[in-house]
């Protein structure tokens, strides 16, 4: 990577309270780190795991959602189910080997511009320790390995007479 | 109806009436000494007493135990009459020699001195007759040497009335007679401290000697009841008008104090109302009223100085809080108008201390907008109550209205000091002899440059402007947000002030921040406006943002119906498939990023179009 790497945070702010809020620390001229991208829905509620899953496919290095505190949704609910989603969700990205530290679920009420600004620094100062996460190119990668291990094996089996070409075209024939 | 005469006089009357009663509706006064609008007739002093004739007969019979019959011929004030009442009056001041009452009773009636020997034992002369060096002489007569108990100085004419509005009307019974003839005596059970007496001072109100001393009924100081409006300046009854200009101007009844709410007695003032407006069954009632639009305007509360207490609220009492201040120069307040310390003095220099609870990293960090004005108003008020020396402690004037600062200009004129610097502390500590008896401000003056001791008679503490306690409750209900402060947060600061970020809610005044009483007239004016905008249009405007089936790929799972928190989906059993509600739908897409088949979308925010933004964000590094 090159020395200039910076690391890309998607946020889904939930329109009326993380969204404000960021609005706020806006207005207040506060400074947060600006390798966060902030999508607007209008729940944390709407924020569907592959959201998540999609943008971290598609090469960013975080993901923040922010919601109203509990009690305080919009939509009396839509930040609990987020809250459920995003647990089971949390043991598959484990599985997956995504750290923990970079997928956050905060809650940050309207009138909290300066909790923005320290979640949103936080977590870039986190996200750029762990270095980047760089699924795209890890995909890049695995066709490559894919690519080159169908042409060894093509190269194997050029060389080793198609043994197994013809006992794989035995197999098809008797099964029919 | 039956048909009497009263001292000449013929009178038409119900018969359900005493003559006593018909005797005071006719105007004649017959003096009475144990009759009250709460008790029934009793005939225990016999002041009332009258000359009846009757069918040929005459007899002398108290009035207020006398039904009126036909024919009655009655005098009230006869010779006779008279006669009888001159030698009461000479018995019961023999008991009583001190109380007014009496003594003028004596004087109206003719009773020149009282010639009988006294009973109890009291020292001081009755003043009646002129001879009364000699009742000190006089073999005294204390029947058994009991020491009185409940009655004080005055002395207890027995009438009953205490015992029988304690007993009755009260429905407590703390006293009771006890002895018979000259041992007869008020006093509680067992002349003990009574464990049922409430306080209530009924029995020393209505005693007319004034004999009883509620103390040694029930040796506990009776607690006063703090007039609210007056911020405890004051006292008030348990029924009372909460504030002068209140709208209803009708009084009410505290049940936390009212004897009623405690015995189920009392009701004396129920008695006293000429037009029975009174109704202790009343209950408090939750009106339930459907509106379209909600303005709130719930207002603020004002710092708590005591979380401030180095100025030394609550602990020095010559230390005022500014709204305290205002009830002391309203002529209407619990002083008229006069503006005097706890202490009785009138105060020869004042303190006035800026910012109390505002400005304050300790207590609130914002500035309260109206204190510096208030500030300024009472002490051109103090200044015309009280001629006395004021001292303004203030870290920056801040007077942005109309002809505002042309008042402060007039108050420097005025000869008011202004100190620029926040005050440290308050103290009562002297270092010089001028300052001993005085609270001294201790204050750097920053326009000066040292920290000076200035001694005043009074401290005025400007305290500022707070959320209401209950404002995160009121929030929840309403699903509004607040700032970071508890004010509640309007929509936008310049685009939709009176918003808020629900729909049909409108704020106005110090609920949303602190600020004075133009501000919040105007401000309230906007909030009516954009009330009356939604009651005008007849119609309301949907976001479109809600969520819709697609609904050849729904399965009928039915997961997403319990998720709805406005229930605005249902399920069709024709066609085995979910249905949205699109008018109760509020656009959350709660149901759209739950559905397992991915057969809800949401309008403004179709997957497809979070997908592209995701790609869109991350299209560049």
């Amino acid at each position: 990577m090159s020395k200039e790497w910076k690391p890309r945070i998607v946020a889904f702010f939930c329109n009326w309270c993380t969204y404000t809020a960021a609005d706020l620390a806006g207005v207040s001229r506060m400074k947060y780190a600006a390798n966060t991208r902030v999508i607007r829905l209008m729940c944390s509620g709407r924020v569907d795991p592959q959201f998540i899953l999609d943008a971290l496919a598609r090469g960013a290095d975080g993901v923040l959602i922010g919601g109203c505190h509990p009690g305080d949704c919009h939509y009396v609910e839509g930040n609990y189910k987020m809250l459920r989603r995003f647990q089971m969700l949390k043991r598959m990205l484990k599985d997956l080997g995504i750290e923990d530290e970079r997928v956050r679920l905060e809650w940050i009420s309207a009138a909290e511009g300066e909790k923005v600004k320290r979640v949103i620094n936080e977590m870039v100062g986190q996200v750029q320790k762990l270095g980047p996460l760089g699924i795209p190119q890890k995909f890049e990668e695995w066709d490559k390995e894919m690519e080159d291990f169908a042409a060894h094996v093509a190269a194997k089996e050029a060389e080793s007479g198609c043994a197994c070409a013809t006992q794989n075209q035995e197999m098809e024939a008797a099964h029919a | 109806m039956v048909k009497l005469v009263i001292n000449g006089k013929e009178i038409t009357t119900d018969k359900s009436n005493t003559v006593l009663e018909v005797a005071r509706a006719a105007g004649i006064d017959i003096p009475t000494l144990c009759s009250h609008e709460s008790l029934p007739p009793y005939g225990s002093c016999r002041f009332c007493i009258v000359e009846v004739a009757q069918r040929g007969r005459t007899r002398m019979q108290t009035s207020c135990t006398l039904p009126v019959a036909e024919g009655m011929e009655i005098k009230t004030h006869s010779e006779r009459v008279l006669k009888i009442r001159r030698i009461l009056v000479e018995l019961m001041l023999a008991r009583c020699p001190e109380s007014e009452v009496l003594r003028d009773m004596a004087r109206e009636i003719g009773v020149p001195h009282c010639r009988f020997e006294r009973v109890r034992g009291q020292k001081s002369p009755c003043h009646t007759c002129q001879a009364c060096t000699l009742v000190e002489q006089m073999p005294m007569h204390p029947p058994d040497g009991m020491p009185a108990t409940i009655v004080g100085r005055s002395g207890c004419i027995l009438c009953g009335m205490c015992v029988r509005l304690c007993d009755d009307v009260m429905k407590i019974g703390a006293l009771g007679f006890e002895g018979r003839g000259m041992r007869r005596r008020v006093t509680t059970p067992f002349r003990e401290p009574s464990e049922f007496c409430i306080t209530c001072g009924a029995c020393s109100s209505i005693c007319p000697t004034g004999a009883i001393e509620l103390l040694r009924v029930r040796p506990q100081e009776p607690l006063p009841i703090p007039a609210e409006f007056e911020l405890g300046l004051a006292n008030r009854k348990p029924i009372h008008l909460p504030f002068p200009q209140a709208v209803p101007r009708v009084p009410v009844i505290d049940p936390a104090t009212c004897v009623n709410f405690m015995t189920g007695g009392c009701k004396v003032c129920e008695d006293n109302c000429q037009v029975q407006a009174i109704d202790h069954t009343q209950q408090d009632k939750i009106q339930e009223i459907d509106v379209g639009s909600v303005i709130v305007a719930t207002g603020f509360k004002t710092f708590d100085p005591k979380r401030t207490p180095y100025y030394g609220y609550g602990v020095f009492p010559n230390v005022y809080t500014a709204l305290e201040v205002e009830r002391l120069v309203n002529a209407s307040g619990p002083t008229g108008g006069e503006v005097i310390l706890r202490d009785g003095r009138a105060p020869k220099s004042i303190g006035i201390i800026h910012c109390v609870g505002s400005r304050d990293n300790k207590t609130n960090r914002w500035c309260s907008r109206v204190c510096c004005m208030y500030s300024l108003k009472l002490a051109h008020l103090l200044k015309e109550h009280t001629e006395a020396e004021l001292y303004n402690f203030y870290i920056d004037m801040r007077t942005p209205g109309k002809s505002y600062d042309e008042f402060y200009g007039k108050l420097l004129e005025e000869g008011v000091h202004f100190i620029r610097g926040r005050v440290g502390e308050v103290t009562d500590w002297a270092m010089t002899p001028d300052e001993e008896g005085k609270l001294v401000i201790r204050v750097e003056d920053t326009l000066a440059g040292f920290v000076r001791r200035i001694p005043v008679d009074m401290v005025v503490l400007s305290t500022g402007l707070e959320p209401q306690a209950d404002a995160q409750d009121v929030r929840r209900l309403f699903n509004m947000n607040c700032g970071s402060e508890g004010f509640f947060l309007e929509r936008h600061p310049k685009l939709a002030p009176v918003n808020t970020f629900t729909d049909g809610v409108f704020l106005a005044g110090a609920c949303q921040g602190p600020r004075d009483i133009p501000d919040t007239v105007a401000q309230a004016g906007a909030a009516a406006a954009e009330a009356m905008v939604l009651i005008d249009r007849g119609y309301i405007e949907q976001e479109p943002n809600t969520a819709y089936i697609l609904e050849e790929e729904c399965s009928g799972c039915k997961s997403c119906i319990a998720l709805c928190p406005y229930t605005a989906i249902a399920f069709d059993e024709a066609k085995q498939k979910a249905a949205i509600n699109e008018a109760l739908c509020k656009g959350c897409g709660t149901c759209v990023a739950s559905c397992p088949s991915g057969s809800i979308a949401q309008r403004l925010f179709e997957d497809d179009e979070v997908f592209s933004e995701i790609k869109g964000v991350l299209a560049y590094e």
